[in-house]
């Protein structure tokens, strides 16, 4: 994808900012401007906190291209808080650990490098909420960002 | 509105065909579809095909295919539904027939795939999904359905061998098709321990990829009664959709395009699912085939693998499905794959079905699904007498 396609998506892949339907109050992400609830304008800007929960996940062994180089690795439709379900990679945790209902918590991190000349893609992954971890038996997560 | 006869079919070989190219397939199957039709020309082309640009650098199929086959300068264009890019231009050529304003169409479903480098090909077929915001995060297509059957497993208490009658089904019945890609039966065991794709799906729950090319001839069916002995009818031909992530979708394990599309042919053609006598349904997965038995109204929801442990899904069971062996054993050459499941609908009416023929078949029915379902293709068939 080339650089400019990346600006449109920015703010909403590293901030989680979506929109609210005026309409409905349904909360969307990713935002879409037009409610697909009740297809009235929302356009009002929403800031997901970034707390939710494992609905579904899987491991990708066979990557996709630009992605070869991180599989294995987990990826989940993860519940929002505030209603919505979104796509994303957790980090920070074994695949064998990930379990329906794990609480999580987004982060920033490097999803891909485009290439040697390309931009590095940053955006949002999912990790185990800190808070509710047991930190007898898990080690601290990974400081470094991957 | 007319109604709409197929009077020809045409199928190539499916697998790794190294030798021939995306065109060579095309006019191979075109060929043999004009042939079965004893017709020698169209008034239209209509190409069903998912991913030529990213696979074979080529677009512009309508033209090219028109061109090679030597049709002359008819109208000719390619349709793209993803996955269901094949039933999309069967569904185009039975709106100019039915229109009034063609009565002599060629239908084509081709796709070239085992050409490309493996991760190429999975980021292209990836592309039907959301760019942006699925396959942006690095899923892959298998991986989006691996989360769907995760849900599945959890919802409704099942574990994942429970799905295997889906994929021994297929393999059986694709010993008696000579296009199939695999001429393999295989066991529980096998299931058991096929390697991991995308937990929990394996190899044998999903289909791998595969070149292929199909063809049907349409005409009126005043044309087709004045003509031809062996034609066989459409009885409705519905498209319809629903949101394309996963993610934005009211209930992922519903899936609300297999539902509408369904119910909207039964409607169109006046029978309900009991009245179907085989049902060629898109088995990508085997998730997949139980998620349309239960939007297509064959069982309640998280009950669709209950029809494969009953048997069913057999030859000679109440809803005989993947009865040349699936999109699983067949073979799914993409945007060829929804103009195979309504050649082989036809092969079932015209008892040409051979050691696979489903005792009596007089009504067909053949879905056709784009990705993960955000787009599905229903059409229903009937035999003539």
């Amino acid at each position: 994808m080339p650089t400019p396609a990346h600006w449109e998506s920015q703010r909403c892949r590293t901030g989680l900012v979506g929109e609210v339907c005026k309409e409905c109050g349904a909360r969307l992400f990713p935002p879409r401007d037009i409610c697909p609830h009740c297809a009235e304008p929302a356009q009002t800007v929403f800031r997901f906190r970034g707390n939710g929960e494992v609905y579904s996940y899987s491991v990708v062994h066979y990557a996709p291209a630009g992605y070869e180089t991180y599989a294995p690795y987990p990826v989940a439709l993860v519940k929002l808080e505030e209603g919505p379900l979104i796509t994303a990679q957790l980090t920070d945790v074994d695949s064998a650990d990930v379990r329906i209902g794990m609480p999580v918590e987004m982060v920033t991190r490097k999803i891909r490098e485009e290439g040697q000349s390309g931009v590095i893609v940053y955006g949002y992954k999912f990790r185990p909420r800190l808070d509710t971890l047991d930190k007898e038996s898990h080690s601290e997560p990974a400081r470094h960002l991957a | 509105m007319e109604d709409v006869a197929i009077i020809g079919i045409g199928q190539t070989k499916i697998g790794e065909q190294w030798e021939r190219s995306l065109r060579n397939l095309a006019v191979d199957a075109i060929q043999a579809a004009l042939k079965d039709a004893a017709v020698d020309h169209a008034e239209a082309l209509y190409v069903g095909n998912t991913l030529a640009g990213e696979f074979t650098a080529q677009q512009h199929l309508g033209a090219l295919l028109a061109d090679w086959a030597s049709l002359g300068s008819i109208e000719a264009l390619r349709v793209e539904a993803a996955s269901a890019s094949g039933a999309a231009a069967i569904h185009m050529g039975h709106m100019a027939v039915a229109s009034g304003q063609l009565s002599l169409v060629v239908v084509c479903g081709v796709e070239k795939m085992t050409d490309t480098d493996p991760a190429i090909e999975r980021g292209a077929l990836a592309s039907a999904m959301d760019a942006e915001y699925e396959a942006m995060q690095g899923l892959s297509l298998t991986a989006s359905s691996a989360l769907l059957m995760r849900r599945y497993m959890y919802e409704y208490k099942v574990c994942h061998e429970d799905f295997a009658p889906f994929a021994i089904n297929a393999h059986k019945n694709a010993l008696g098709n000579p296009y199939a890609q695999f001429h393999k039966a295989i066991t529980l065991e096998d299931f058991k321990r096929a390697p991991v794709v995308a937990d929990p799906i394996t190899m044998l729950d999903s289909a791998p990829v595969a070149d292929g090319a199909a063809a049907l001839v349409l005409c009126s069916g005043e044309l087709a009664r004045r003509s031809c002995s062996k034609a066989v009818y459409i009885r409705a031909s519905v498209v319809a959709t629903d949101r394309l992530a996963l993610h934005s979708r009211r209930d992922p394990l519903f899936l609300q395009a297999a539902y509408v599309s369904a119910h909207k042919a039964y409607l169109q053609a006046g029978i309900g699912p009991s009245d179907i006598d085989l049902f060629e349904l898109h088995d990508a997965s085997t998730l997949l085939a139980a998620l349309s038995l239960e939007a297509c109204g064959f069982a309640p929801r998280g009950k669709g693998i209950r029809l494969g442990q009953e048997g069913q899904i057999d030859l000679q069971g109440s809803i005989p499905i993947s009865t040349m062996g699936g999109l699983k054993a067949r073979g799914d050459p993409l945007g060829a794959t929804g103009v195979y499941q309504v050649a082989e609908l036809i092969q079932h009416l015209r008892g040409e079905a051979g050691a696979n023929q489903v005792r009596n078949a007089r009504i067909g029915m053949a879905q056709n699904i784009g990705g993960n379902g955000a787009t599905a293709i229903t059409h229903i068939l009937e035999a003539p007498y």
